[in-house]
């Protein structure tokens, strides 16, 4: 039996805490050591647990803490950074828009379905709990290695739950990620995305007003899901997760559409001082946060909370995750309209607690104080750590003729095509409700999705991207190059880009090399932002993605949101007429080293990661956003894994036009130039008539662009090689993954 | 009294769900299994003693509600408590 | 042309459809909360989709024991206009004002793309701004859009010229390979034999509009807003 089964069934009053209880927590003896310290007595098991959801990793970020306080936050238009349910950006027009990205990586993988349900549930809820209603939802995920015996099953656990959950709720699902690699396959990613609108004078937050203002609990009863769940996402894997199995939240999307329309008809009436969902750690961590946030102490009954189970105890109260609650501090007065509303909805209402002026976190239960603790030290005072690191040490670059050329250019590109890595993953996308709301102007496949905003001519276009073998490589280049490619996605789709949410998924950061990839990471991500403008507003810190000691590659999803100001300059990347010149805007370079082509062609994983100039990424982005805002080019395209060929590939695939490419005589050989990843480069088509100003400006601009190319036909075809029918490279490049999933 | 409804898909409405199943026990080798069929169970108490009156009314609440009865037949289990 | 939607817990689609009537006639359509008994004089009804009582039981199985159904069921008895969208027909077969029931995809999975239709009706008030034979495209999202009718259904049904839209390919040729989710005869929309009442599953609310994707889903709104035949 496990310490805390143990502690459980001890006869009342006699709890002996012993170590092995203590590390079951997830909490390190010099930890308990300062519990004992702050509080000056043992706790009791209650406030063990307490504390064990407080202080662990996902809830304190105390590994972290040190490293993002370094990312630039604000701007211009932040109205709101990190700290609350989700960031704030002002778009405008008496609008703002609110969003995150948050993991849900260890349930995942052990219950694939309901851990990317829940993971969805609990990113909406962040935003909605501000006043936005959810318009737009993104996914990045992470699995094993084709070939490893879990990873079908787990694709189709999470895309399903996935879907499952948001096309019930109702929002549309429009981008997103979806990697495989042997690395991943002891350790899945799930990075939800969630967008909202709301009205910039109706945006509301978390932090507690007022001693003696009712606490009220909203939405579905509390069970016995996800007791630990916090404290799971904070520790490895060692391959028992079958036991885990138990601590997984079960999610109901009805519930939370429900609690969504509950929840914004009561913010219109004005009844709201502060509300927060119940997330992780449920009721300890919101109630803690609102009550620290706002300098005042909250004392709850237990007796008041609704519980779908009978004989919960304090300790299960206060950890259960059940999913779909929120908890708010309300206007006395609105009382009796604010139970009204939940009513209508049905759902539960019950004021469970009052803000106090003590400063103190105070849990009763049938008449007993099973938790008294100072509330700033759970909070906002939890334990902060500089854990030691180690520089990585950064491959030379290889040059270009470091990497031998194909047998064949049109059959690398073919091959390229239908990898795992690049083909089509319509068989994900078409399994989730992406037309839902009546706004998606840009589906799925695109470089941005791209969501009008209702009743306007204006859209929100939003990315979710990382290369996480270009961080492997080099953690600060891989960090800067996640930030530029999202900026660059944006600026594909007629965007200017304008804040980040930043899910940063490592291994065990009490391993100097994984914190050494952090720090780095963290660092090329916080130049980025800086450079182009584009400041951090919300994130979440996953850590301990580790089986058996193999970590994750360093994985910093960037998910990128940015504004159309009119829908007319709305850009797709489909070549959809013949006689269209093909330009690459950026500078060549021929890097192959890391690239899609070098690991799958040739097999190899060597040398440094394609460098980030970031002002050539702004020159150029610039540059794109004009030509498109002055209707010189009629499709676009960012180029980043696979590079030049596959990036026209792309584009003639889309639109059912083939093309021509041509490559300059130049020094750099031919396979560099078509396969190279070097960053800071679009294409772009336009009509001929136009490729003279394209140029122009290009020059003006001091960035580089060259005439590749032209529309035609219905076959791609490269110098030197074969022509390549458009009809079989779809067939190629839509055929993979649906022949994988169904088990072929 | 407690009662226990096994709702079945009628012979003749095609089931993938089924089928999906079927196709699974024959991958983890379970050749033998054939005809798949996948259904549901609804418990619930009923406050009535008389068995007679328990049974017309669970009927009527399968025709009303737990069943389709375009597509699905029903059973009715009823035991004392 | 007064329209009214009705709304269940969980229905997630009446924006859209409230867009597509607001758009195409002009009119704000009233929005009909489930618990209401009455639905105020109105000349067309729509059950728009989404998950009601999340698809608890069956789909649409509870909302179609929900209170303003009894009234629905009137109107439909009177001759007003009633449409089902998606998970709307599913709610509509479910109180026996259409023949049939929606299953589970043959795939078993949710899907969400454009399909294309034939109209193989176009005598009704549904239809009638399109052609017999014409083959429209317009986007499906269900995860339980198989319709099933058993033989006798299924004959009457095409015997009266109840079957509105079939699955079919983009050159109008109805074939299992179009069939999106395995519904019998590739049957995608009916209507009643009084021809008052129609459901379909793919969603024409969201193909009205030429920046998302094309405007096949007007014509359907067009023939049933205009005045009462």
């Amino acid at each position: 039996m496990s310490a805390l089964d143990a502690a459980t069934a001890s006869p009342a009053g006699k709890l002996t805490i012993t170590p092995e209880l203590v590390a079951e927590h997830g909490l390190k003896p010099e930890e308990y050591q300062r519990i004992l310290e702050l509080i000056g007595r043992e706790p009791s098991l209650t406030e063990l647990g307490i504390f064990s959801a407080m202080w662990n990793e996902h809830c304190s970020y105390k590994s972290s803490k040190k490293w993002l306080r370094t990312l630039p936050t604000s701007g211009p238009r932040v109205i709101q950074g990190p700290g609350e349910n989700a960031g704030v950006v002002d778009i405008g027009e008496g609008l703002a828009i609110v969003f995150k990205m948050e993991s849900h990586n260890h349930p995942s993988f052990i219950e694939p379905y309901q851990g990317a349900a829940t993971g969805v549930g609990g990113i909406l809820r962040d935003v909605f709990t501000m006043g936005a209603r959810p318009i737009a939802a993104l996914n990045a995920l992470r699995f094993g290695a084709p070939a490893h015996e879990r990873t079908r099953h787990l694709v189709a656990g999470v895309v399903a739950g996935i879907g499952g959950y948001g096309n019930a709720f109702g929002v549309p699902a429009v981008g997103g990620e979806v990697n495989f690699d042997a690395r991943y396959n002891g350790n899945i990613l799930v990075n939800a995305m969630a967008i909202g609108l709301a009205r910039t004078d109706s945006i509301f937050y978390s932090k507690a007003e007022g001693v003696g203002m009712p606490i009220v609990y909203l939405g579905a009863k509390t069970g016995r899901d996800g007791i630990h769940g916090a404290s799971m996402a904070s520790q490895e894997f060692s391959g028992d997760q079958e036991e885990k199995r138990p601590t997984v939240q079960v999610g109901d999307p009805f519930t939370e559409k429900c609690l969504l329309e509950a929840c914004l008809e009561l913010m219109a009436a004005d009844a709201i001082i502060a509300i927060q969902d119940m997330g992780a750690a449920g009721l300890t961590c919101s109630a803690v946060e609102m009550g620290a946030k706002g300098d005042l102490g909250v004392t709850l009954d237990l007796d008041a909370v609704p519980c779908r189970e009978a004989g919960m105890t304090a300790y299960e109260m206060m950890l259960s995750e059940s999913q779909e609650r929120m908890l708010m501090v309300l206007k006395p007065d609105k009382e009796a309209q604010a139970r009204a509303i939940f009513e209508k909805w049905g759902l539960d209402f019950a004021v469970v607690g009052e803000t106090t002026d003590t400063c103190r976190f105070v849990v009763r239960h049938r008449g007993v104080v099973e938790a008294d603790l100072p509330i700033r030290e759970l909070g906002d005072e939890a334990p902060e750590y500089d854990r030691p690191w180690v520089e990585h040490r950064p491959q030379p670059p290889l040059t270009p003729d470091a990497v031998p050329a194909p047998r064949d250019a049109g059959e690398a590109l073919v091959a390229l095509m239908g990898s795992p890595d690049l083909c089509s993953r319509r068989w994900v996308w078409e399994q989730y409700d992406h037309l839902i709301l009546g706004n998606t102007v840009q589906r799925p496949g695109g470089d941005a999705a791209v969501i009008r905003i209702d009743g306007t001519n204006r859209a929100i276009a939003a990315t979710a991207d990382v290369t996480p073998r270009y961080c492997e490589a080099d953690p600060v280049e891989g960090g800067r190059q996640a930030v530029a490619e999202a900026w660059r996605n944006l600026t594909a789709v007629g965007a200017e880009p304008l804040a980040v949410t930043d899910n940063l998924n490592f291994g065990n950061p009490e391993r100097p090399e994984i914190m050494g990839q952090l720090v780095g990471c963290i660092r090329g991500i916080g130049e980025a932002c800086r450079a182009l403008a584009f400041p951090i507003v919300s994130g979440n810190v996953s850590l301990y993605n580790e089986t058996d000691g193999v970590a994750i590659p360093p994985t910093p999803t960037i998910g990128g949101v940015g504004l159309i100001d009119d829908l007319a300059h709305h850009m797709v990347l489909s070549l959809d007429r013949e006689g269209l010149d093909l330009l690459v805007i950026g500078a060549e370079r021929g890097h192959l080293g890391r690239s899609l082509y070098q690991r799958n062609i040739v097999g190899e994983d060597r040398g440094a990661p394609p460098p980030v100039d970031l002002s050539a990424e702004r020159a150029a982005g610039d540059l794109v956003l004009g030509l498109i805002r002055n209707r010189l080019v009629e499709a676009v395209h960012d180029c980043s894994d696979g590079g030049l060929a596959v990036a026209i590939a792309e584009m003639a695939l889309a639109g059912g036009v083939g093309a021509d490419v041509r490559l300059d005589g130049g020094d750099i050989p031919h396979h560099a130039l078509l396969f190279g990843e070097d960053q800071g480069r679009y294409v772009v088509a336009c009509d001929p008539a136009h490729t003279a100003e394209v140029m122009s400006r290009a020059g003006n601009a001091g960035v580089a662009v060259r005439l590749t190319g032209r529309s035609g036909g219905s076959r791609l075809t490269l110098p030197g090689a074969a022509p390549i029918s458009l009809d079989s490279l779809r067939e190629v490049h839509e055929g993979w993954l649906p022949r994988y999933m169904d088990g072929d | 009294m407690r009662a226990r409804i096994r709702i079945t898909l009628k012979d003749g409405v095609l089931d993938p769900q089924g089928q999906a199943i079927e196709k699974s026990l024959h991958t983890l080798g379970f050749e033998e299994a054939g005809n798949v069929r996948q259904g549901k169970v609804i418990e619930l108490d009923i406050a009535e003693s008389d068995e007679d009156r328990a049974r017309a009314r669970l009927d009527e609440m399968c025709r009303r509600l737990l069943a389709n009865t375009v597509i699905e037949n029903y059973e009715i289990e009823l035991t004392r408590t | 042309m007064k329209t009214a939607i009705i709304v269940f817990p969980g229905i997630n689609r009446e924006r859209d459809m409230a867009t597509a009537i607001r758009t195409v006639s002009g009119r704000d359509p009233v929005m009909v909360w489930h618990t209401e008994t009455e639905i105020p004089p109105v000349d067309l009804v729509i059950l728009p989709g989404g998950y009601s009582y999340g698809d608890y039981l069956r789909p649409g199985a509870i909302a179609a024991r929900s209170p303003v159904m009894r009234d629905v069921a009137r109107k439909a008895a009177d001759g007003v206009t009633v449409m089902g969208v998606c998970n709307g027909f599913q709610i509509l077969t479910e109180a026996g004002l259409l023949p049939g029931v929606l299953m589970r995809n043959r795939s078993l999975r949710f899907v969400c793309r454009d399909v294309h239709l034939r109209v193989e009706n176009s005598q009704t008030r549904f239809t009638r701004h399109y052609d017999a034979g014409q083959v429209i495209r317009i986007p499906v999202a269900h995860h339980d859009g198989n319709y099933f009718a058993d033989a006798e259904t299924l004959r009457r049904l095409e015997d009266t010229g109840g079957v509105l839209f079939r699955y079919c390919a983009p050159d109008g040729t109805v074939n299992d390979a179009s069939n999106v989710n395995g519904s019998t005869a590739n049957i995608a929309g009916v209507r009643n034999v009084a021809g008052n009442v129609a459901g379909m599953m793919p969603h024409p609310e969201n193909l009205i509009d030429p920046l998302l994707g094309g405007t096949d889903g007007r014509a359907l709104f067009e023939s049933v807003l205009e005045a009462a035949a």
